[in-house]
């Protein structure tokens, strides 16, 4: 008998039906290339220790000595780290029952969460339960959870706006519900327009959907779009008025380049809005150490706090992680040191401000860096990144072009994209990964590769851009304005 | 329940061939615009040309995420390993810190979860050496390091830090994990089994559970897909196969004989569920076996490989406490070993092993690390495996080390083996130690049998309840066997699972305990239970 065990055919549907573009196939292609020896600038996801950045000395220091606490009784351990590291390593051992290498509590360890609390009170002015916040493996894991808790079957619809960071669209694929977009407007700044929301829901009810949620990603990815105080409030009463759960990504809370609009948290505006509202939007917001000055994605570190959420719904939420055990204790570690960093004063101060700030610095002016080259190019429109880690830059594609990418089998933007790889080595991620509106192509690149040589980088797609114009341009002729 | 829009929907997508950008593609595309309209998908609604945009409709929505609007697959499953039991057992715990006079005993044991190190055991020292050197790779630029950590641990830190790109153990690495780690595991796997691994087999997971997880999304599409599992069972199974919509197709493990597994019972059991109308996908072996512990016999393990080569089942191989073997008459064989023994390659078998860093010798739980080594995949299934692992990026870096350090310890000649060695047996057969004297202790107890924990880390007592007992448990509206471990609980202070939580033969009651105290604990539990269980069979004896 062959091997019918397992066929693609007999697959659930699901998990062949999704997408994820940021490790899809340009990465793939990249990956194959570097293989055969090409020079790679991974472009393709927010990884910021892949393209140089340095680890902050400062948590790596605690969460070594606690990786290793044999090191707390030499006598000699003072000499090579600093009195500081010490003592917090000994106060996140002191957290745990049994040091990293034992289960915490499915929510994570509690002495964590109360600092998180503390962490969102400093930020927000709002008291924080720490009994409402959960730990998890990454924030991606939190918003698995959460999702896989809301959607029950295909009428259920999450509000994600578009376009969006794959992983909503990925995860709504696998729990088989359904997708409604709502439309960022890129001519506004990638702004979110309250009525562009009112006509997705409408029109998703009109079909039998039942809108269960709205995702919001803020700062944005791929956008970068800080959403204003006044644009939170709107989304805040629309989701009272609609009985939808507010889902906000803020993931890259810390990743602010300009100045107009500094990151507010949805909690905040929703306590500011007071009553009936504050007691009754159902929120869960959700970070990461991944990003930010951090950028430690491999540890894997999250969490989601929740508001307005009932207990026993609550209590669910519990179940279902508990049945993962624990998310991973180093990594509740580094949050716990993210939320509650060096102070002036403590040993390791300086040097921590010294490193957050020149990294946070750098980002601001590899922001602007990158948006004015994508600029300088005659078929090429960029938003400004006002935050996150990303540019989003709008390419004209000739129509020739669209007819050779249709030849090939490949949408136009991945086709753009897969020519950029193979002439420069600079692995993006095609528009299209993240949505777009019709005949309308992006790719997302990332801000991240080292300062030094991104003059280098945008020469090289200028290079690019133009012969790639001069082959299928005809006098710059635009797919769409 | 496919709606028709998903045909037009298909056809468009056979249209463009463009299949790998299938529903982001729909994304893409607003109005009729396109050669063919686009009607809403399953997986995405877009905007159709009708725009009745008044928006009152049927369903008025209730609070959105209330306990009646939750994924009613969330509300289904179960994972008593940290349940009710659990659940009382912190409350009082807490109550303890301020009220210690007023319980029986002054501290609360875990004996639930299979979690050594929250128990006193201490990690393996050689892969604390190298992970804390990988955490700061300054130190390796130190002077003093030298005098602070063992030679090999610095050796084996360059050696791994030189396998991540950039050394940064910072970054995401590739969704598999990182290939210098793989092929280290595949190393260790074939130095293991004397047949050879391939690092593109291997996934690594936060742990073994999320790659359990994985295959279950990708085997069950509907309740009409059944998964074999072994009774008793670990809750993950059943908890996962809930979540995902499919059903537990139960085969029941032999008591009598020491948990034997009979092929007589899978084969009943599958035509059972076959004439149901269950397709059933897979067969799940954990072996050791938990809650039970037995550790199959080779011959067993081919006459199981073959019953899934013939009814084309994947064969899910849980071998996460395959260090944890006690009885000097048994030995661990993997089933990839024991299938390629039998002849049998990749096109033969579906196989996918399971391995973890929370148990062994090392139990380093909480650090999150395992993985899963598939084979006899085609390549557009693994190509699947690989694209559901992609979207959560990659598991933990430090996990990954790790689960290749457990792969492949220090070696004869190495500056660390002596002590790794001393570390290792030390710990294995203290916990030997601790399993014979538990299950002695168990069936020194009246109407107690307990079967030897030839492996894993538990033991799983058959209690015989006297029928007062059932009946003052069905009085209080639970069942019998966590009636007795709330009571135990209650006076002694000893955390243990009820057998209701792994299912059990309908009609008989167990109870999970750990063998994780450490040593000298043994002596006061054993007291407190023989003492509670001699209590309350002079309260409940008919």
């Amino acid at each position: 008998m062959s091997l019918k065990a397992l066929d693609y055919e007999t697959l659930n549907e699901n998990v062949k039906n999704c997408q994820y573009a940021v490790r899809g196939e340009l990465y793939l292609r990249a990956s194959e290339l570097q293989k055969e020896g090409k020079k790679i600038i991974f472009t393709n996801v927010g990884n910021p220790h892949a393209l140089g950045q340095k680890p902050l000395t400062f948590p790596r220091q605690v969460v070594a000595l606690c990786q290793a606490p044999f090191l707390l009784d030499n006598p000699n351990v003072g000499m090579i780290f600093p009195a500081d590291a010490i003592a917090r390593a000994k106060h996140y051992l002191s957290l745990t029952s049994g040091g990293l290498g034992a289960y915490s509590d499915s929510r994570g360890l509690p002495g964590v969460r109360k600092e998180v609390a503390e962490f969102i009170q400093r930020r927000d002015g709002y008291p924080s339960d720490p009994e409402l916040i959960f730990l998890t493996d990454g924030a991606s894991k939190g918003v698995m959870q959460i999702l896989n808790c809301i959607i029950r079957d295909q009428k259920d619809g999450i509000l994600v706006p578009v376009p969006q960071y794959p992983l909503y669209s990925a995860t709504i694929s696998l729990l088989g519900g359904t997708l409604v977009p709502y439309y960022l407007e890129e001519t506004d700044n990638w702004g979110l327009d309250v009525n562009n929301l009112r006509q997705s829901v409408a029109q998703a009810r009109s079909q039998g959907i039942t809108v269960r949620a709205m995702v919001i990603i803020n700062p944005g990815n791929p956008t970068g779009q800080c959403l204003s105080e006044a644009n939170l409030r709107e989304i805040l009463k629309f989701c009272c008025d609609e009985r939808l759960v507010l889902l906000g990504d803020e993931v890259y809370q810390q990743n602010i380049y300009q100045d107009e609009r500094p990151f507010i948290s949805s909690k905040k505006v929703l306590m500011d809005m007071g009553e009936p509202l504050s007691k009754e939007v159902q929120l869960i917001s959700f970070h990461t150490v991944s990003k930010g000055y951090w950028g430690e994605c491999g540890q894997r570190g999250g969490y989601f706090e929740m508001t307005n959420i009932p207990p026993r719904t609550v209590e669910e939420i519990y179940k279902v992680a508990s049945i993962a055990l624990s998310p991973n204790v180093s990594a509740q570690i580094f949050m716990g040191l993210m939320v509650s960093p060096p102070k002036p004063g403590d040993i390791s101060y300086d040097q921590f401000v010294r490193e957050s700030k020149g990294i946070l610095e750098s980002l601001r002016r590899r922001a602007r860096i990158m948006t004015d080259g994508f600029n300088s190019c005659k078929n090429v429109v960029c938003n400004f990144t006002e935050g996150a880690m990303y540019s989003f830059p709008q390419i004209k594609l000739p129509p020739k072009a669209i007819q050779a990418a249709k030849q090939a089998g490949k949408v136009p933007d991945v086709f753009y994209c897969l020519k950029l790889l193979e002439a420069t080595g600079i692995s993006t991620v095609p528009g299209s990964g993240f949505g777009q509106k019709e005949g309308v192509f992006h790719l997302r690149t990332t801000i991240l590769p080292a300062e030094e040589e991104m003059p280098e980088i945008m020469e090289s797609f200028k290079k690019f851009n133009d012969e790639f114009m001069s082959q299928y341009g005809d006098n710059f002729g635009y797919s769409r304005m | 329940m496919r709606r028709f829009v998903i045909g037009q929907a298909k056809n468009l997508i056979d249209q463009t061939r463009q299949a790998r950008h299938k529903s982001l593609r729909l994304l893409s595309l607003l109005a009729a615009s396109d050669s063919a309209p686009v009607l809403s998908s399953p997986h995405l609604f877009s905007s159709s040309s009708d725009m009745s945009g008044s928006g009152s409709d049927s369903s008025s929505s209730s609070l959105p995420v209330t306990l009646d609007s939750l994924n009613p697959k969330v509300l289904k499953c179960e994972y008593a390993v940290r349940g009710e039991i659990v659940n009382i057992a912190q409350k009082l715990q807490e109550d303890l810190k301020i009220n210690k006079d007023a319980y029986p005993f002054d501290e609360i044991i875990y004996c639930n979860i299979g979690n050594p190190q929250s128990l006193g055991q201490q990690p393996i020292t050689f892969f604390r050496e190298v992970l804390a050197l990988c955490s700061h790779t300054a130190l390796l630029d130190e002077s003093a390091t030298h005098g602070l950590f063992s030679s090999d641990s610095i050796d084996r830190a360059w050696k791994i830090l030189d396998q991540i790109p950039g050394k940064a153990t910072g970054a995401y690495s590739h969704s598999q994990g990182i290939k210098g780690l793989r092929d280290a595991i595949a190393a260790g796997i074939e130095a293991r089994d004397g047949f050879p691994a391939d690092p593109n087999d291997i996934f690594m997971t936060d742990g073994a559970s999320p790659g359990v997880h994985m295959m279950m999304q990708l085997l069950i599409s509907s309740e009409k897909d059944g998964i074999l599992c072994p009774i008793p069972q670990y809750p993950l199974y059943s908890a996962s196969i809930a979540l995902h919509g499919g059903s537990l197709v139960p085969y029941y493990l032999d008591e009598a004989s020491g948990w034997g597994l009979e092929i007589s019972e899978l084969k009943k059991q599958l035509q059972d569920a076959r004439s149901k109308g269950i397709t059933v996908r897979a067969l799940v072996v954990i072996n050791p076996g938990n809650p039970t512990g037995q550790v199959l016999a080779e011959e067993n393990q081919r006459e199981i490989v073959d019953f899934c080569k013939k009814e084309g089942l994947v064969l899910l191989a849980d071998e996460v406490y395959q260090e944890n073997v006690y009885v000097p008459d048994k030995k661990f064989h993997s089933f990839k070993k024991v299938a390629r023994s039998m002849g049998y390659g990749e096109k033969d078998v579906c196989l996918v092993s399971f391995q973890s860093i929370s148990k062994g010798y090392y139990g380093e739980c909480g650090k999150r690390g395992g993985y899963m080594e598939i084979t006899g995949f085609t390549s557009d299934v693994r190509a699947q495996i690989y694209k559901l692992a992609s979207v959560n990026l990659c598991s933990n870096i430090s996990g990954q080390i790790l689960a290749s350090l457990v792969m492949s310890p220090p070696k004869p000649g190495d500056d660390s083996y002596d002590s790794y060695i001393a570390e290792k047996e030390g710990i294995l057969s203290s916990l030997a130690k601790r399993a014979k004297t538990l299950e002695e202790a168990l069936n020194k107890l009246e109407g107690v049998t307990c079967n030897r924990a030839e492996g894993a880390m538990y033991l799983f007592p058959c209690i015989n309840l006297p029928q007062k007992a059932i009946a003052a448990a069905e009085a209080a509206k639970t069942s019998p066997d966590a009636f007795y471990c709330k009571r135990l609980l209650n006076a002694t202070g000893i955390v243990v699972v009820p057998g209701s939580g792994f299912r059990q033969v309908p009609g008989t009651w167990h109870f999970r305990c750990t063998i994780l105290p450490q040593e000298d604990k043994i002596p006061a539990i054993v007291n407190r239970l023989t003492e509670f269980h001699k209590s309350f069979m002079d309260e409940f004896r008919n």
